[in-house]
């Protein structure tokens, strides 16, 4: 293992000293290990809370700030987050209308998530909560733990946080974010596997002509390994897989989220992108706003994430308020 | 089982877990995502700085205090599920520095209660259950048996958990995993040992050393 760490017990907390340093107008507590917006919490305005295990950012303290979240709570490197870290998120931005939990389809997310939201009941918080699992490789039925929550958690994020923003009541708001979830599906293949600080090597072997097909975004293995194939063929094998489980008809318009998984470079997913929008053109589906980058990720994994979301003209308005961000910002 | 051996249990399975988090967290890869040594080894140093710090003066005390250091420092699915399962086994027992081994294993049972109404796993689904609920089969069987003996049967009863729990720990290699992360590799997931079911045993196996060292 090759890192820039200086031990491996603490890596989440040096990297939100870093965070910090970086951004003076967010309140990083290291002794509850949340992040939070400066002007949390705000009288009157929905409290928007999400977290997870680390390795995945931006994701989720990247998105603190103006239109998106007002509070992350980082867990430990892909380990949720603790019930008192998700309380202490909510005793500091709840402003009286309520918080909503946004939580990736995780076993563990799930729990901490619910006994969190239980102590916050009895400490007088009002909480919704908005279950995102949107990985399509995964089946969704009785004999699993359900589709995973990936890449559609940013887009919830930004867009439950808008209507947020615009003083949304948090049902509401939790409502749509819910909504958001169920337009939107992912699939990921990897290149490379990742490696967590504390276990010091790869979380599977990848030959050098493999890839794996339907991958999550903690190392766990996919449901099945290929031989690695040219771009274009990925393109069509994902976007089917997508579509098939979340079609999108001609005419409409999508939200397309091109992400990497961390250690793929950037001209490989425009590179991809190209091929997802001449496919997508030839569907006839229109892609109404795009995103290309690193937003959702897995460490240092190589890989590639797509998301669609079919979007409505609410959504749209929604994505395109003004967001400021460590990771996304426009319009302000 | 009284205070002291309730905290030589403990330190026994932070002891075992720590020696064993390697172990742990390559079956983890196999399966899962790699964290579950990690987070045992952390979760249970946490209990025992919290048991010292505190030091607790009855028996049900001791798993109170160290099943709510678990839920509140581990994160994960390992902290709430081995977390509620301590806290109910503290919650069940009744007051004081001592208590029989029927009254202890009516709280192992309490506290797999409290594990599988939070993590709604059922036995042959490849986690922790498949460890657990035959471990407490076998220490009531042995309970039954073994009443009449000095300490009611508890060393009796604390081997034949262990014992069981092994077993259960090597049935779920065959099984397909149902609950947890290692349900999303569908039928990719036979073949490996379970993490979870493998740190119960762990636990157990602390239990029947403790008890009769």
């Amino acid at each position: 293992m090759k890192k820039f760490i200086n031990h491996p017990d603490a890596v989440v907390r040096e990297a939100l000293v870093g965070l910090a340093a970086a951004h003076p107008e967010l309140r990083v507590d290291l002794e509850q290990q949340i992040v939070v917006r400066a002007d949390a919490p705000r009288a009157g305005k929905v409290g928007l809370i999400s977290g997870g295990g680390s390795g995945h950012e931006p994701l989720h303290a990247g998105f603190v700030g103006l239109g998106m979240l007002d509070a992350a709570c980082p867990g430990e490197v892909f380990t949720s987050p603790v019930p008192d870290q998700i309380l202490a998120a909510g005793k500091a931005v709840d402003g009286g209308a309520g918080v909503v939990h946004i939580v990736k389809n995780y076993t563990g997310d799930v729990m901490n998530f619910q006994l969190a939201a239980e102590l916050s009941a009895d400490e007088g918080i009002e909480v919704h909560s908005v279950l995102v699992d949107d990985d399509v490789a995964v089946e969704d039925s009785t004999w699993t733990a359900g589709r995973r929550g990936t890449g559609a958690t940013m887009l919830v994020e930004k867009i439950a946080g808008a209507l947020a923003e615009e003083g949304g009541d948090a049902a509401s708001v939790a409502a749509l974010g819910t909504r958001v979830n169920e337009a939107s599906a992912s699939f990921a293949i990897a290149l490379s596997p990742c490696t967590t600080p504390a276990a010091g090597r790869p979380g599977f072997e990848l030959g050098e002509d493999e890839m794996e097909v339907g991958v999550g975004i903690h190392g766990e293995p996919g449901r099945r390994r290929e031989k690695l194939l040219p771009a274009r063929d990925i393109a069509t094998m994902t976007l089917e897989a997508i579509l098939a489980a979340k079609p999108v008809a001609a005419g409409e318009d999508a939200i397309v989220l091109m992400n990497g998984l961390g250690a793929t470079p950037l001209i490989e997913l425009y590179l991809l992108y190209g091929e997802f929008a001449g496919l997508l053109e030839s569907a006839g589906v229109r892609i109404a706003r795009n995103l290309v980058g690193n937003f959702v990720t897995s460490l240092d994994m190589a890989g590639m994430s797509l998301t669609i979301c079919r979007a409505d003209p609410e959504l749209l308005r929604l994505w395109d308020a003004p967001v400021r961000t460590p990771a996304l910002r426009w319009g302000v | 089982m009284d205070v002291t051996l309730a905290r030589a249990w403990l330190d026994a399975a932070a002891d075992a877990i720590a020696a064993q988090a390697d172990q742990l967290t390559t079956l983890d890869a196999a399966i899962g995502d790699s964290d579950h040594g990690v987070n045992m080894k952390r979760g249970f140093g946490a209990v025992r700085t919290a048991l010292d710090g505190a030091a607790p003066d009855g028996v049900g005390a001791v798993f109170t205090l160290a099943g709510s250091t678990l839920v509140s420092k581990v994160g994960g699915a390992a902290g709430p599920l081995y977390g509620s399962a301590l806290r109910a086994l503290g919650k069940s027992l009744p007051d004081g520095p001592q208590v029989d081994a029927a009254a202890f294993g009516a709280g192992l049972r309490a506290g797999l209660e409290a594990l599988r109404k939070l993590g709604g796993a059922a036995p042959g689904d490849k986690t922790i259950v498949d460890a657990y609920l035959p471990a407490v089969d076998a220490y009531d069987a042995a309970v039954r048996q073994h009443g009449g003996d000095a300490d009611g049967g508890l060393a009796a009863a604390a081997r034949a958990a262990a014992t069981a729990a092994a077993e259960g720990m090597r049935a779920t290699v065959p099984l397909q995993a149902r609950k947890g992360r290692a349900s999303y590799l569908g039928e990719r997931s036979i073949g490996h040992q379970d993490p979870g079911a493998t740190s119960t045993w762990l636990i157990f196996q602390a239990l029947a050393d403790a008890v009769a060292p």
